[in-house]
C-alpha cells in the first residue's frame, strides 16, 4: 500500500541532502520496523511522507494506494489515511484536546465526503477509547499537550491514531519515554488496529516495543538509506551488537 | 473573501459548505446604512456649535457653561502625535458635530413611539430594542443559563441616545439607567458631582474636545449595596456622513453595588473617513465592582486603507474605595485607527484593576492600544492580559503603563502580552512602560512575539484540517483567556469575529 521509490530529500533552506534514495514497499496488514542511529533520517522520512514544509523532494516517488503522495497537502494525505505519530507532538495552548479531536475527526470525514459524527457518537467513541489507553476525562478537557508528560503525549498520539482510524500509521519513537507499563498500553493500543488492510511502519531504537509490536519485517536505516532489511531477528541483533557489525558490512 | 473567490474549491468540498463559509467570512457585515431624513448642526465647531447642542439637549445653564470652558481649553491645546499610527491630517471645521434624525426632533415617550426605521436598524444588527430575554428567557434572570439572561440596551444613533430598554425594572431596583443627556436634565446633582472627575476636561486633545461638543451617551448610577439585576449594554452606531460621534458614559457604582456593562459599535462603509471620540469615565465606590466590556467592530476601511473610523477614545476608571474592582474587556476588531487605552486609577486599598484584551488588525488597520495601572493605594493588585494579532498590512501596538507610587506598598501587577504576526507585512510593537517608586511594589511582564506556529499549523493538518482550519484553531486558542472573561452574549460574537477577520489571511 506504502510505495516509497528511490526517495531523494533535501532541506529546502540549504543544500544539505538527508534522504539519499529511500527504498520501501509496506503491504497492507504487515508491520514494517525502521531502526538507525541517530541522525539517520527516520524522522525526516516521517515528516516527508506526511506533507511538513521545509523539504525539497528533488528525486523519487512515494504513493498511498498507488496515489501521489507528494503532490497532496498534509491534510489531504490525512484524510487518504496516513496517519504520523509524531515523536515530539505539539503543544496547542487554548485548544482543548476534545475540540482538538473532534475537530480532526470531522474534518477528514467531510473531506472523504461522509457525515459529521454527532456529539453524541463522538463523546461514546473518544470515551471508550481514551479509556482503554488509560487516559482519564480530564486530560481530554485540557488543552492539546500543554503540560502533558512526555508518556501522556504519547498516549495522546496513540489516541488520535484510535479515533481517526487511518490505513497507514508511521509511529516515530512511540516508545521513547514511556514506562513499562504505559509501553503496554501503547502496544496494545497498536495491536487493537492491526488488521488486514491496515499497514504500520514502526521508528524505534529498542527491541522492547518489538516485543509487543511483532514486526514482519525490520529494516535498518543509516546515512538518508535503508541498507539492511530482514526478519525480527534483525531487530534482536541490533539490541545485542549496536549498529557497528551491519554498517561495516554494507560500507 | 477575497480570498476564497481566488481559491479553486477542491473537489469533495460541497457547495453549500463554501457558500456558508463566504457568507460568515464576507465583507464588513454591519456596512449597510439606514435611509432617514437627518437633521444636522452647521459643519464645523464654533462656541455657536457648543451652545446650540447644549440647547439640543435642552440643557441647564451649568453645563454649558462646562462645555464652553472646555472649549477654550481644546483650542489651547495640539493634537498628539504620538502614536504609532498615521493618518490624513483631520480637518476639525468639515464635520459634522450633531445629527438626529427629524424623527427624534420631539423626544419618543416610550419605545412604541420610536420611528420604526430607527427600531428596523437595531433589529437588523442584532439587537431588538424590546424587553425580552435574549433568546428565550425565563423569570428569575439569575439563576438562568447565560442564554438567558436579560440584557437593557441604551441605543445611540449617531448623536442622540433614541430609547432605553427595561427602565421601570432598573428604576424598581434603584438602579438608574439612561442617556447622559436625560441624566443631565434629571439627576444634575450626581452628574455635577462625578462628571469630569476621572476624566478631566483638560486630560487630552480628543477629552477635551470631547467635553466641549459630546452630544449623547448612556449615564448609569447604581446605589450602595445593589447589584444590578441585569448587564446593561450600549449600542453605538454612526449612521450619517461626515459626521463625527462624540459620546460620554458616566458609571457610578455606589459602595458595595455591583454591575456588568457591555458596549457595543458599528457603522455604515463609507470612502471618507470618519471620527469616533468618545470618553467614558467609571467610577468605582467601596467594595464595589464594574466589569465593562467592549465589542469595537467599527468599519475598518476596506482593503486599501479608504474610509473606516478614526476611533479615539479615552476609558478610564477610578478606583475610589478600598476593595473596589473594575475589569476592562475589549474586542478591538474594527476602525482603521484606533487610539484607545482603558486605565485603571487604583486608589483604595487593595483595589484591583484587570484588563483583557485583544486587538485583530487586518489589512491596512493600525491599532495603538494598551491600559494603564496607577496604583496609589496599599495591596493593590492589577492584571493585564494583551494579545493583539496582526495580518495583512496592518499594524498593531501594545502600549502600557504600570505605574506604583510611593505609597503603594506592596503593589502588585502582572502583565502578559503576546503579539501574533499572520504573514509577513504586518507588525507587532510592545512599548511597556514601568514606573515604580516604592520598592515593596512587584511588577511582572512578559512579552512575547510569534508567528503562527508553523508546527503547530502542520500539528493540525497532519491531523486533516485545512489551513483555514487550523489557523482559526490556534488562534482561537491564544485568544481564549480574553474571550473567558467575556459575558457570553458577547464571547459567541467575538469568537465569529476572530474567525472572520483572519478569514484568508495567512501570508
Ligand atoms: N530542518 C532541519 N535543519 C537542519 N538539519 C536538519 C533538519 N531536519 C533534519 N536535519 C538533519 O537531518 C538529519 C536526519 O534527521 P532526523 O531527525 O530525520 O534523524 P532521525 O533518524 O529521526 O534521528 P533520531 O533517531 O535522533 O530521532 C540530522 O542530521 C538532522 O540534524
Ligand atoms: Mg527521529
Amino acid at each position: 500500500m506504502l510505495n516509497i521509490n528511490n526517495l531523494h530529500v533535501q532541506l529546502e533552506e540549504e543544500d544539505k541532502q538527508i534522504l539519499k534514495g529511500v527504498n520501501l514497499t509496506v503491504e497492507p496488514g504487515k508491520v514494517h520496523a525502521i531502526m538507525g542511529p541517530n541522525g539517520s533520517g527516520k524522522s525526516t522520512l516521517s515528516y516527508v511522507l506526511s506533507g511538513k514544509g521545509g523539504y525539497e523532494v528533488t528525486e523519487g516517488s512515494a504513493t498511498l494506494d498507488g496515489q501521489d503522495l507528494l503532490e497532496q497537502e498534509a491534510e489531504e494525505r490525512a484524510a487518504a489515511g496516513l496517519f504520523l505519530a509524531f515523536q515530539y507532538p505539539v503543544e496547542i495552548p487554548g485548544v482543548g484536546n476534545m475540540t482538538f479531536l473532534r475537530t480532526a475527526v470531522n474534518a477528514q470525514r467531510k473531506a472523504r465526503g461522509e457525515d459529521e459524527l454527532s456529539a453524541a457518537e463522538f463523546l461514546k467513541e473518544v470515551r471508550a477509547q481514551a479509556k482503554s489507553l488509560k487516559i482519564d476525562a480530564e486530560m481530554l478537557k485540557r488543552p492539546v499537550n500543554v503540560g502533558f508528560s512526555g508518556g501522556e503525549k504519547k498516549r495522546n498520539e496513540i489516541l488520535q491514531m484510535a479515533m481517526l482510524q487511518p490505513k497507514m500509521c508511521i509511529l516515530d519513537e512511540t516508545d521513547s519515554g514511556l514506562d513499562v507499563d504505559a509501553m503496554k498500553l501503547v502496544a496494545e493500543g497498536v495491536n487493537a488496529l492491526r488488521s488486514e488492510n491496515r499497514g504500520f511502519l514502526v521508528i524505534t531504537h529498542y527491541q522492547r516495543l518489538l516485543d509487543h509490536i511483532k514486526p514482519d519485517v525490520v529494516h535498518i536505516m543509516a546515512n538518508g538509506r535503508i541498507v539492511k532489511t530482514g526478519g525480527p531477528e534483525l531487530a534482536l541483533e541490533v539490541e545485542n551488537n549496536g549498529y557497528a557489525d551491519i554498517l561495516a558490512e554494507v560500507g | 473573501m477575497v480570498a476564497l473567490d481566488q481559491t479553486q474549491v477542491k473537489d469533495g468540498v460541497d457547495q453549500e459548505t463554501v457558500d456558508a463559509v463566504r457568507e460568515v467570512g464576507g465583507e464588513y457585515k454591519y456596512g449597510w446604512e439606514t435611509e432617514i431624513e437627518m437633521e444636522y448642526a452647521p459643519k464645523g465647531v464654533s462656541p455657536d456649535i457648543v451652545r446650540l447642542i447644549s440647547e439640543k439637549n435642552e440643557e441647564p445653564e451649568w453645563m454649558t457653561e462646562w462645555r464652553l470652558q472646555a472649549y477654550e481649553r481644546w483650542l489651547q491645546k495640539e493634537e498628539p502625535t504620538w502614536a504609532m499610527v498615521n493618518y490624513p491630517k483631520i480637518d476639525f471645521q468639515d464635520i459634522y458635530y450633531y445629527a438626529r434624525p427629524k424623527s427624534m426632533e420631539v423626544k419618543p415617550k416610550s419605545l412604541e413611539e420610536v420611528d420604526p426605521k430607527l427600531l428596523a436598524t437595531y433589529e437588523k444588527l442584532g439587537i431588538p430594542l424590546r424587553e425580552q430575554m435574549i433568546l428565550a428567557g425565563v423569570e428569575g434572570a439569575e439563576k438562568a443559563p447565560a442564554e438567558g439572561r436579560k440584557v437593557a440596551v441604551d441605543a445611540v444613533f449617531d448623536s442622540v441616545s433614541i430609547g432605553t430598554t427595561f427602565k421601570e425594572e432598573l428604576k424598581a431596583a434603584g438602579v438608574i439607567f439612561c442617556s447622559i443627556s436625560e441624566a443631565i436634565r434629571d439627576h444634575p446633582e450626581l452628574v455635577k458631582k462625578y462628571l469630569g472627575t476621572v476624566v478631566p476636561v483638560t486630560d487630552n486633545y480628543y477629552a477635551t474636545l470631547n467635553s466641549a461638543v459630546f452630544s449623547d451617551g448612556s449615564f448609569v448610577y447604581v446605589p450602595p449595596g445593589v447589584r444590578c439585576p441585569m448587564e446593561l449594554s450600549t449600542y453605538f452606531r454612526i449612521n450619517a456622513e461626515n459626521t463625527g460621534q462624540f459620546e460620554r458614559t458616566l458609571i457610578i457604582a455606589d459602595k458595595g453595588s455591583y454591575v456588568s456593562y457591555l458596549e457595543g459599535c458599528t457603522a455604515p462603509a463609507r470612502d471618507t473617513a470618519q471620527l469616533h471620540a468618545a470618553v467614558v469615565e467609571i467610577i468605582v465606590e467601596e467594595d464595589a465592582e464594574v466589569k465593562y466590556s467592549t465589542v469595537q467592530n467599527w468599519y475598518p476601511g476596506d482593503e486599501d486603507g479608504k474610509g473606516g473610523i478614526y476611533n479615539f477614545v479615552t476609558k478610564r476608571a477610578d478606583c475610589r474605595g478600598d476593595r473596589s474592582k473594575v475589569m476592562w474587556t475589549q474586542v478591538e476588531t474594527g476602525s482603521a485607527v484606533t487610539w484607545k487605552y482603558p486605565s485603571c486609577i487604583l486608589r483604595g486599598e487593595e483595589s484591583q484593576g484587570e484588563f483583557y484584551s485583544i486587538a485583530i488588525a487586518n489589512n491596512m488597520q493600525q491599532a495603538d492600544t494598551g491600559t494603564k495601572m496607577v496604583h496609589l493605594g496599599k495591596n493593590t493588585k492589577s492584571r493585564i492580559v494583551s494579545k493583539g494579532i496582526s495580518a495583512g498590512k496592518a499594524q498593531n501596538t501594545y502600549r502600557g503603563l504600570v505605574s506604583m507610587h510611593k505609597k503603594a506598598k506592596d503593589a502588585r501587577n502582572y502583565t502578559q502580552c503576546d503579539s501574533l504576526l499572520i504573514g509577513d507585512k504586518c507588525g507587532a510593537h510592545t512599548v511597556p512602560y514601568i514606573e515604580v517608586k516604592n520598592n515593596s511594589a512587584r511588577v511582572e511582564h512578559e512579552a512575547t512575539t510569534s508567528k503562527v506556529d508553523e508546527d503547530q499549523l502542520f500539528y493540525c493538518r497532519s491531523r486533516g484540517m485545512d489551513e483555514e482550519e487550523a489557523v482559526a484553531l490556534v488562534v482561537n486558542g491564544f485568544c481564549k483567556d480574553v474571550l473567558q472573561a467575556l459575558p457570553m452574549e458577547f464571547a459567541m460574537e467575538a469568537q465569529q469575529l476572530v474567525a472572520i477577520s483572519l478569514e484568508g489571511s495567512v501570508g
